[in-house]
């Protein structure tokens, strides 16, 4: 090892940055020159739902399963969902798709799942609501007769803040009148952010074939009257109409920003594409079972973690001490990196971790059985040392490639299944394999390196285990 | 030490383990219907409800009740699975139903037993994902042992008959998985224990581990079968077995220590998992030592022709 001095380096930048960032939850540089902040980054340990509690719910497309569903329509149920999951003030929501017709969603340490789960199921549906010639002011909820027969609580809606209007909520209140449902989103072709000759925001939309005729024909008939546009059963805006409109063509507008009309507009886009969503899978972890968890998980870590150091030295004297400080480098390494990427921690997660603790040592055992077996067929120390490495080398190799296989494999799974337990396994182990293998070849070789620059082997054969 | 000698000795050994299972994995069927194990939500579908009652708890009997109470025809609730958890909680195992229904269902246990419940969790999946993660699981499994193998073969391209390495550590691998399924099913026949996600990451990971092992006993095969061209096959496989035991009894205590550490301070939540984990990684290097190398031998020496009577005269 000509460059050891080198790795030296390198290894003690390394630890002395790891225990930086081991030890802090938040890291920020500033510029020295304006004292802007250049680096602001979160690196708190981020827990997974069976650790801090919350929910996981699994959605899946309820259409039949031949039909195909294009990667943007679920990309937009899911930003949709994402936006009504945010406006129920639920913080760090993850939402992500999962294989081609389902999304995850995880909302940690939320207290009433049965809400936010029906709040995600409604579909975004847009109607055009009759309301005869008394409008209802913008973000009131009602009741209309679409969809009322499938609905079993259609009285418990809870109203939410309106989008456009937050101010309207004291009249929030759910009215009893049933209205009239006119259309739905699904006679929609088009609709995009437009602007009105007096500069404002607003929603410009184009109706498909026959939705143009029964628009036509009603708005023939009901001139004068007032015609609600209804998201989710929550007024947006209601204009009245001023004439027939036998176009097939219209605008919403409403006092909208343009990020309002943009939000709207993708909205309603896919308020024309509706997905309808089903809860398939969901899973709750009370709080107090995840706190449980993770004092007897890190329990455990540490004390498997002692043994495993007191093993090792106890086994291999000089070399297995020399593995040692690698085991605890390895340590620092992998939090760092977990904390870095960062890597949710789960349980499953956490016995990975603990499990490649086991295979980081493996490849030092590997390397020091050979070592004792040069030693004792007679080779001087730095000889039987650099055998050890390279003979001990291919069998480590193989042997953590085909774990590293596996890891793959689950972590396909588990992605495609929103199986986030077994795609968390899979992620610490595939790491623990990666950063052990650092630690246990080169690591441990450039220590052993320097303490033999400082002693006699050959007046110490005990220190070898020999 | 002469561990090829007695290798039927071995290989009857693992069948004393794995017949047991296998007769275990019928008898779970039959009970069931479902499949050789005792499949929980995760891939039979259902719900899985587990409550903490502050003070004392009411009777099964009234849980039941209430899940009745609330069962309809299209969330067929009635007749739960209620399991107790140490003195103040339940697993309650039902069809599938909603948040909704759990919610008023918890609602309707505090106001009957006027005491608090709090939820520790809650397992929800439908049939059709359960039956599909179940197939996928399958999948996993055999798109693993495929991956294994053919790297295997690659790797030892060099060696004489490369595919039978890759054979060897899949048969290995094979009877791992029969020791932990087998395992898992005898346990839960007693004690009722429910194969889910964590269950096939555990099985998962035994396989990984189990190659791992292998390969580090065929690694030192390909090296001597270099090193010792003259030495009859059998005595030099042995030889190579022997060199590596340190290593393997070794590496077997520290992942030992570890998983004793998790399941003795763990928590109960992974403790079914770790235990599965232990049995499993055991198997793994009692089946590359005991199993996959002397395959080897009885491959080479094509012992299947004379009902796997050894040829005496090699051995002595």
């Amino acid at each position: 090892m000509r460059n050891r001095n080198t790795w030296l380096v390198i290894i003690g930048i390394l630890i002395v940055f790891s225990l930086w960032i081991d030890l802090s939850k938040n890291i920020t540089i500033y510029n020295p020159f304006n004292d802007t902040p250049i680096v602001d980054r979160n690196v708190d340990i981020k827990l997974g739902l069976d650790l801090r509690g919350g929910l996981q719910a699994l959605l899946e497309a309820d259409v039949p399963a031949e039909t195909a569903i294009s990667t943007e329509e679920l990309n937009n149920a899911k930003n949709i969902l994402q936006n009504r999951a945010n406006a129920l003030g639920v913080s760090e929501i993850v939402m992500q798709t999962a294989g081609d017709r389902r999304i995850v969603a995880e909302f940690p340490g939320v207290t009433n799942p049965e809400e936010v789960v029906s709040t995600l199921k409604q579909t975004a549906l847009l109607e055009f609501v009759d309301m005869g010639t008394s409008p209802l002011a913008a973000g009131t909820t009602i009741k209309t007769d679409f969809g009322v027969t499938s609905d079993a609580t259609p009285t418990e809606v809870t109203p939410t803040a309106a989008p456009t209007d937050p101010a309207a909520t004291p009249e929030a209140a759910p009215t009893e009148t049933v209205y009239h449902t006119v259309m739905t989103g699904a006679g929609l072709q088009t609709a995009s952010v437009t602007r009105s000759a007096t500069g404002a925001y607003q929603i410009s939309f184009v109706l498909k074939g026959d939705a143009t005729d029964l628009f036509a024909e009603y708005t023939t008939s009901h001139t004068q009257q007032y015609l609600a546009i209804v998201l989710d059963k929550q007024i947006v805006s209601a204009p009245i109409i001023e004439g027939p409109i036998t176009s097939g063509q219209g605008v919403i507008s409403g006092n909208f920003t343009q990020e309002e009309a943009q939000t709207l507009a993708v909205q309603l886009r896919s308020g024309a594409l509706p997905i309808p969503i089903k809860v398939v899978e969901s899973r709750t972890v009370g709080a107090t079972l995840g706190e449980e968890s993770i004092r007897k998980s890190v329990l455990a870590g540490l004390i498997g973690l002692g043994v495993v150091i007191l093993f090792m030295a106890f086994n291999y004297q000089l070399p297995g001490i020399i593995a040692d400080l690698a085991l605890i480098c390895y340590a620092l390494l992998s939090l760092m990196v977990f904390k870095m990427i960062p890597v949710t921690l789960t349980l499953p997660g956490i016995a990975g971790f603990i499990l490649s603790v086991g295979m980081a040592v493996d490849a030092n055992v590997l390397i020091f059985e050979r070592l004792k077996e040069e030693l004792r067929s007679g080779r001087n120390l730095r000889q039987a040392i650099d055998l050890a490495w390279s003979r001990a080398w291919p069998s480590i190799r193989d042997s953590n490639t085909s774990t590293l296989i596996t890891c793959l494999i689950l972590f396909v799974f588990g992605n495609t299944f929103g199986a986030s337990m077994v795609k968390g396994f899979s992620v610490t182990l595939a790491l623990g394999v990666g950063i052990s293998l650092f630690t246990a070849i080169i690591v441990t070789r450039t220590f052993l390196h320097t303490v033999l620059d400082r002693i006699q082997s050959t007046e110490h054969p005990r220190w070898f285990g020999l | 030490m002469n561990i090829i000698k007695n290798r039927y000795v071995y290989f009857f050994i693992s069948l004393l383990v794995i017949i047991p299972g296998i007769i275990f994995m019928g008898l779970n069927w039959a009970k069931t219907k479902d499949g050789p194990l005792m499949l929980g939500v995760d891939f039979r579908g259902g719900s899985l409800l587990e409550v903490t009652f502050e003070g004392s708890r009411p009777a099964t009997e009234e849980i039941a009740n209430l899940y009745k109470e609330f069962s309809t025809s299209e969330q067929p609730i009635a007749d739960p699975i209620i399991q107790s958890l140490g003195t103040d909680s339940f697993s309650i195992r039902s069809k599938t139903m909603t948040d909704e229904t759990k919610g008023q269902i918890v609602a309707e246990m505090e106001k009957r037993f006027e005491t608090t419940v709090t939820v520790l969790n809650f397992t929800s999946v439908s049939a059709s994902v359960g039956a599909e993660v179940t197939q996928a699981a399958g999948w996993a499994i055999l798109a693993a042992a495929a991956a294994i193998l053919s790297y295997i073969w690659w790797a030892f391209r060099k060696v004489e008959h490369a595919y039978r390495y890759g054979t060897a550590a899949i048969i290995a691998m094979l009877h791992d998985v029969l020791v932990v399924i087998g395992v898992e099913a005898i346990l839960g026949y007693f004690l009722g224990w429910e194969a889910d996600a964590l269950f096939l990451t555990a099985l998962l990971t035994v396989i990984g581990f189990s190659v791992h092992d292998t390969i580090v006993v065929f690694d030192r095969v390909r090296e001597n079968s270099g090193l010792y061209r003259r030495i009859e096959y059998e005595k030099m496989v042995n030889h190579s077995i022997v060199q590596t035991l340190d290593r393997s009894i070794t590496t077997q205590l520290t992942v030992m220590f570890t998983l004793f550490a998790l399941v003795l301070f763990g928590g109960d939540s992974i403790r079914h998992f770790v235990i599965i984990l232990l049995v499993g990684i055991f198997s793994g290097t009692y089946s590359s030592i005991f199993n996959a190398a002397p395959i080897l031998v009885v491959w080479e020496n094509r012992e299947w022709t004379g009902w796997f009577k050894r040829k005496e005269e090699a051995m002595n």
